[in-house]
């Protein structure tokens, strides 16, 4: 589904060049859920924009679904991601002036699709996450848990095949968290690719995967014995 | 999609009032001002015969025997040059014009006697100039030749001196003359008074004049000659007159010919019958310089002459030059604008919305701001050209908003404001997403 062959990302200066992924690999099955994980600055956060074709990349090559992105126009990076892949923020990421309704409909607009089908969509879309009651409120009249469920469902509504996540839950308690967590799991078990970035190894451990990475490239724990402190540190740092 | 754009558009605008205030404030003022003046521009330098003007022209000979010989024939003609080339009724039809100003009243009428101003001419004029009539008629080319003490009134004269009824058969006396009324024009005002241009050039810009109302009494060309005899002003004299008034025999150019040529081939025709006649009067003795003379359409007389006012072209270029600074405000605040919603950019471009959609949604929004605009823009170009009509220019009454004009307020304004949108709204479609969306 998602297949990363020795792909750098190098941010240029006139003085400096700073590389936040070099020599990376990672090839993601369908129907997969791989957690990655990393201390911070280590790159996760641009593999995660990388994958969801808001960023390029300098080199390498980047397979999605089987299809070579590297050299597609905005146009054709923009209906992959309408159409192929669903985001979850850690931020939520809502658009405050809009109703529940309204923010799910966002990619459904994008898509084109008909009036009936984008309701019938967002309304299956909230009762999978508990707030078909809820489709009339803003964003700030719901809390953070809510809001994390209604981004879930803008990203649902679209069925992706490939759901990309950025600490879905690190800015909720841990009932909140717990609940995210699960919604994740049943999208998963529904058949979605589940690509998720966290600091939280008790998330991490209900991947089936997990990828570490380090200063911009994909380490194998059990081989770099070396890192095992270094994560270990992290998770607790985060915990 | 464009309802979606609009409808975020309108959500957009709602959200800051205050912004969206100032935007269209800015974009309403340089539409008002650009409007009000370009209204003016738009009636002062229009086609005063649409459909007609075409076949319309104006022959020019040069009679002035004194050195040094100008470039450009005389404004007018001197007497027996016009008279001449009208008499030899080589055009589809042809007119000889001249005003004069004179006393008037209506004997029936208890009114005191009022200065007018009388224009000569000969039967053609009327129809050439396609010319209204409320009741009766122009009079007939036997008229012309008999010198009938006939006269055609206009609706202003009507109104004034019989109340607007039917005055055809009445009795008007021009000085000491009476003459029958055989005609009363509808309300007439051609934009500019076309058939007396003449002398623009050395008007220095100053030709407000050109737009003045036609005259009120229209008598037979030579009908007026003899009634108002003495009373004529000579455009220009290469000698003194022996007797100032009394110009058929004088060394001075003040009539004026127009000639209705159907086709290209009768135009060409017309240009040789001048030409020849100018070589003929040259034989003669009498002109010095055939060569110089011309045939001009309506429309190439009227920019020869400079018509549309100085003063009105530089109010023009002024307010448009206001509305570029109107303009770039809005770029400012748009610019502010987009580019405050960059988190919101970034979730969109995350959720399938391609630089073009976001682009599309900016100009929609910057469209809609230009509508805002438009409407205050008409409004402030009603009050602009309010203002105008209480100016004292000849042209004050003819100034009014046209449905062209109405439409083109609109189209200038969300031109103008799609124009001011373009940079903001590439800028906001260049947002990159990722960056926004790890900001946030």
């Amino acid at each position: 589904m998602l297949k990363m062959n020795h792909l750098s990302k190098v941010y240029r200066t006139e003085v400096v060049e700073t590389y936040a992924l070099r020599d990376f690999n990672i090839d993601v099955k369908e129907g997969e859920f791989v957690a990655v994980t990393g201390p911070s600055g280590s790159g996760k956060t641009t593999f995660l924009t990388i994958a969801g074709l808001l960023e390029t990349f300098s080199g390498g090559e980047y397979y999605l679904d089987g299809i070579e992105v590297s050299n597609l126009n905005d146009n054709a990076r923009s209906k992959i991601r309408n159409e192929k892949i669903g985001f979850i923020f850690q931020a939520f990421n809502l658009i405050p002036d809009l109703n529940v309704y309204d923010n799910i409909e966002v990619p459904l607009r994008y898509r084109g699709m008909k009036t009936a089908e984008r309701k019938q969509r967002i309304m299956d879309a909230l009762e999978r996450v508990g707030l078909s009651s809820r489709a009339r409120h803003y964003p700030a009249e719901l809390s953070g848990g809510q809001q994390q469920r209604v981004a879930i469902a803008r990203a649902l509504a679209g069925s992706p095949r490939l759901l990309l996540a950025d600490e879905p839950t690190g800015n909720l308690d841990t009932q909140m968290a717990r609940g995210v967590l699960e919604l994740i799991e049943d999208i998963h078990r529904g058949g979605a690719t589940i690509v998720m970035v966290t600091h939280d190894p008790e998330l991490a451990a209900r991947a089936q995967r997990n990828v570490h990475i380090i200063d911009g490239q994909v380490v194998d724990l059990a081989e770099e014995p070396r890192f095992h402190a270094h994560a270990a540190e992290a998770a607790h740092e985060y915990r | 999609m464009f309802a979606y754009y609009l409808d975020l558009a309108l959500r957009s605008l709602k959200r800051n009032k205050a912004l969206t205030a100032l935007m269209v404030l800015a974009i309403a003022l340089g539409i008002g001002a650009s409007m009000t003046t370009l209204t003016v521009m738009h009636l002062l330098s229009g086609d005063p015969l649409p459909g007609r003007s075409a076949h319309l022209f104006y022959p020019q000979v040069d009679p002035d025997t004194t050195p040094p010989h100008a470039k450009e024939p005389a404004d007018v003609m001197d007497y027996h040059s016009a008279v001449d080339l009208w008499s030899a009724r080589r055009a589809d039809a042809q007119t000889l014009i001249v005003d004069s100003q004179l006393k008037l009243r209506a004997p029936t009428v208890n009114l005191p006697p009022l200065m007018a101003m009388m224009l000569s001419t000969t039967a053609d004029f009327f129809p050439m100039f396609d010319v209204p009539f409320r009741y009766g008629s122009g009079w007939s080319a036997d008229d012309d030749a008999k010198r009938a003490r006939v006269a055609v009134i206009s609706a202003d004269l009507n109104d004034k001196l019989f109340g607007g009824a039917d005055s055809v058969g009445r009795t008007l006396r021009l000085r000491d003359s009476d003459v029958r009324i055989v005609g009363v024009l509808k309300p007439w005002r051609p934009s500019p008074l076309f058939y007396e241009v003449a002398g623009g050039r050395y008007a220095h810009g100053d030709t407000a004049g050109f737009y003045g109302k036609p005259e009120d009494v229209i008598t037979p060309f030579f009908t007026g000659l003899e009634i108002n005899d003495g009373s004529f002003q000579q455009f220009n004299c290469w000698h003194v007159p022996d007797t100032p008034g009394h110009l058929e025999d004088a060394p001075c150019e003040w009539v004026t010919l127009w000639v209705q040529l159907g086709d290209a081939s009768k135009v060409a025709a017309y240009r040789r019958f001048v030409a020849d006649y100018a070589a003929r009067q040259k034989s003669l003795g009498r002109f010095v310089n055939a060569d110089n003379t011309r045939l001009r359409s309506l429309m190439q007389w009227l920019d020869y002459n400079g018509v549309v006012p100085s003063d009105v072209r530089l109010q023009t270029w002024l307010a448009f030059a206001f509305l570029v600074i109107c303009l770039f405000n809005t770029v400012g605040l748009l610019l502010a604008k987009f580019l405050r919603r960059g988190g919101e950019i970034g979730v969109r471009r995350a959720l399938g919305a391609s630089r073009a959609a976001v682009f599309a949604q900016c100009l929609v929004e910057a469209g809609l701001i230009g509508l805002l605009g438009g409407i205050g823009g008409w409004l402030l170009t009603l009050g602009g050209l309010w203002l105008v009509r209480r100016q004292p220019t000849p042209y004050a009454d003819l100034v009014h908003l046209d449905t062209s004009m109405f439409l083109v307020t609109f189209a200038l304004a969300i031109a103008a404001s799609l124009l001011a949108g373009l940079l903001p709204a590439l800028r906001a479609s260049r947002i990159a997403p990722a960056l926004q969306l790890k900001t946030l």
